[in-house]
């Protein structure tokens, strides 16, 4: 069933969204893997359109926009701790913890 | 309101307060305006007398049954607890109202000789001043609450006067004394408000009178809690056994201050508070002979004490231990009118006692100002021979000294021959009163003899003040003598407020009092005494005091004292009572030390610095700080660390959704 093979890629998708997210230390491989998981997620909205109602379509809309505006502020700040730091691996990024 | 002069009752405290307020002003701006001050004490003083006089003609006029009733402003209104702030105008505020008011100007007067040359005049007339406001707001207060308010004031101003010369330690810490173990009296008045309040619902004298024989029952145990507490507060203001150690301490203040304060009013204040109570306490038969015993024994434990003391002011300060011994022994037995009798002429001749004595101090001051002397000049063995240099001053402390030691036909003979013989009379009743009765007897004997020797030795024999100073020994200005004289006529002539019947008198008092007293009076049984018995009676009382005043005469020879730098210890007996049966040690060994002892070790050592500064307080801080240790391994710094971990979450939380 076309469905059922949606929901499985996305399930995919998204797995190696976190899986990439966890794993990775590069920040904009990060932040492509969460744009992986939000189209993973576009892509269950759009396949459960089909047989839930037309809502899941008009979500796919809102997501992207987010998406969208989301990759603009955090490429600009990705740059800015760029310029910082000369370096864009999370491993440098731990001012959270003193010391 | 009743449209008659009775109407301006509240001028009188106003009066004393304005010369507070005004006195106090000037003790700011200009301390040393003395001739200011001593018109506005003494003048306010003699004002309030003066609305006294006319508010006493004015209320014989009306001679009405029940309390006149003012109600200013409503004070505390919660729930059902209203008490308004009111005067009650009746026969036992305004005896108290006349004796205040006018030994007050008299002291007042008195003092304005006494403190001239000191540099806190402006200050100790606008204390003095405020405590005849707060004495007044006592005697004229129409419920407990309002009464408290002067019961407490009074005490204040005690305090205050005590401490006068607070520049000396001693004095200070005597006038501390004297607050705290009021403290303790206070707790117990305190305690029988909240009890009245309890049981009767309200708290003003009338409805209070009015509903508690319906409310407790007679003899009960609630009625019995209730006097016996509210006698607890008698005993701290009116310095009975066994919080009377305050007064003789007190006798640091300036000297008219003990004559007013610590002897004719403030100290008082218990007999009128039970003389005010009188249904409450003929209501409660065990308290009343608890008030009768106490003050039996008052009377003559504070007599022994008396004999031997060198301190003039300390002998007349355990005389008037003694002597308030004997009020609460009449108002306990149920003689309200004996002992507001009583009350009103130990005002007179103890006033004059002290104020005698003042008199002697201040020349004896003065002669050591004289020649730069530190000698004590309180201590009657540096008197001796004194009449011949102040022979008014010694007439009226002997007018004084007899009137106390009970001859006829001074004020105190007919005062304190009354209480015996109700002491007596009872005694046919319930014979416990018979020992009262021999109690207040063997008292009389010892005030004759104690009185005596005070006289003996300030006045007679060789003086032993110095060579150099004897010739500055004089006679006090008229301002202070004045005084003296008019309370020597009041002591000699006050016996006629109430001459008993036996004489053919009216018992003028006795009747006065009647609309306050028969409540009470209805519910003790008495047995009259047959005319035969009250002759009797007298004699018996009129020959121990001649045989306490002779006994002391034959006995004292003043010229065998020195003076008293030179003077050798006591022995024996005479020393145990020249320490005071060493109760202030005995007090401090039960009460004071335990308490120090469990205030520095218990409370501050272990409660405070062990419990409360380190097992809760730094014991917090200290686990916050585990807490923190043990968590932060938690925090690493690393996005991916939080990111794994919010992951297992979202995990687990999808896993408890779908299972």
């Amino acid at each position: 069933m076309l469905l059922n093979d949606a929901l499985v890629i996305s399930a995919i998708l998204f797995t190696l969204g976190v899986a990439g997210v966890l794993l990775r230390r590069n920040a904009i491989v990060i932040f492509m893997c969460v744009e992986l998981m939000l189209n993973a997620v576009n892509l269950t909205f759009v396949a459960l359109a089909q047989t839930i109602g037309v809502g899941g379509q008009v979500f796919v809309f809102f997501v992207m926009a987010v998406a969208a505006a989301e990759a603009a502020v955090g490429l600009a700040i990705i740059l800015a701790v760029y310029r910082h730091k000369q370096s864009v691996s999370l491993q440098n990024m731990n001012l959270l913890k003193d010391g | 309101m009743t449209g008659t002069a009775v109407d301006l009752i509240w001028l009188a405290p106003a009066f004393a307060l304005l010369g507070f307020v005004l006195n106090g002003a000037v003790a700011f701006v200009r301390p040393n305006a003395k001739t200011v001050v001593s018109i506005i004490g003494a003048g306010v003083l003699l004002a309030a007398f003066a609305v006294a006089m006319v508010v006493f003609r004015a209320f014989v006029g009306l001679h009405p049954d029940e309390p006149l009733i003012y109600r200013y402003w409503s004070w505390i209104p919660v729930g059902t607890l209203q008490v308004d702030f009111a005067f009650q105008v009746d026969q036992l505020s305004l005896v108290m109202l006349m004796v205040i008011t006018s030994v007050g100007s008299l002291i007042h007067l008195f003092s304005v000789g006494y403190m001239k040359e000191d540099p806190g005049y402006a200050r100790y007339f606008a204390y003095l001043n405020l405590f005849v406001f707060f004495m007044l707001v006592l005697v004229l207060g129409a419920s407990f609450p309002v009464m408290f308010v002067g019961w407490e004031g009074v005490g204040l101003c005690s305090y205050l006067l005590i401490g006068f010369w607070y520049s000396d330690a001693a004095n200070a810490n005597a006038g501390r004394k004297a607050f705290i173990m009021n403290r303790i009296g206070d707790f117990g008045f305190m305690v029988a408000m909240f009890m009245i309040f309890w049981s009767v619902g309200s708290l003003d004298f009338d409805t209070v009178f009015a509903h508690a024989p319906m409310a407790l029952a007679p003899g009960g145990a609630a009625i019995t809690a209730i006097t016996l507490f509210l006698f607890l507060g008698c005993t701290g203001k009116s310095a009975q056994i066994p919080l009377y150690t305050w007064l003789p301490d007190a006798m640091a203040g300036p000297t008219p201050v003990s004559a007013l304060i610590h002897a004719a009013t403030m100290v008082t204040a218990g007999v009128y508070l039970v003389a005010r109570c009188n249904l409450l306490f003929a209501m409660a038969p065990i308290s009343s002979a608890v008030v009768a015993g106490v003050g039996a024994l008052t009377a003559l434990f504070a007599a022994t004490i008396a004999l031997k003391q060198w301190d003039i002011k300390k002998v007349l300060a355990y005389s008037t231990i003694s002597q308030l011994g004997y009020m609460f022994l009449a108002v306990g037995t149920g003689a309200i009118a004996g002992g507001i009798f009583h009350l009103a002429t130990h005002a007179f001749f103890k006033a004059l006692l002290f104020l005698g004595s003042g008199s002697v101090i201040f020349a004896l001051h003065r002669a050591y100002h004289h020649t730069h002397s530190h000698e004590d000049a309180q201590d009657m063995r540096n008197m001796g021979g004194l009449a011949r240099y102040m022979p008014w001053t010694a007439t009226v402390m002997w007018i004084a000294s007899l009137a106390i030691s009970g001859i006829p036909p001074l004020a105190g003979f007919f005062s304190k021959d009354e209480i015996l013989a109700a002491a007596h009379a009872r005694g046919h009743v319930e014979p416990v009163w018979f020992v009262f009765w021999g109690l207040g007897l063997l008292a009389a004997l010892l005030t004759a003899f104690y009185m005596t020797r005070l006289m003996i030795y300030t006045f007679y024999g060789p003086n032993r003040t110095g060579e150099k100073e004897q010739p500055s020994l004089h006679e006090a200005p008229w301002i202070m003598t004045g005084p003296l004289v008019v309370l020597a006529l009041l002591t000699v002539t006050g016996g006629l407020l109430n001459v008993p019947e036996l004489y053919h008198g009216n018992a003028w008092l006795h009747h006065w009092l009647e609309p306050v007293t028969q409540s009470g009076a209805a519910l003790i049984p008495v047995v009259p005494l047959s005319p035969s018995a009250e002759w009797l009676l007298v004699g018996i009382a009129v020959v121990t005091a001649i045989v306490g005043i002779v006994g002391a005469w034959r006995l004292l020879k003043p010229e065998a004292l020195v003076p008293a730098r030179s003077a050798p210890e006591e022995r024996g007996f005479a020393r145990v009572l020249r320490n005071k049966w060493y109760v202030d040690e005995i007090y401090d060994a039960l009460f004071v030390r335990p308490l120090v002892w469990f205030s520095r070790v218990v409370l501050w050592q272990e409660i405070d610095q062990r419990i409360v500064d380190a097992a809760a307080v730094n014991g917090a801080a200290r686990g916050a700080r585990a807490l923190g240790w043990a968590n932060r391994w938690l925090q690493t710094g690393q996005v991916g660390t939080y990111v794994a971990v919010f992951v297992v979450g979202v995990l687990l939380v999808l896993w408890r959704a779908l299972s």
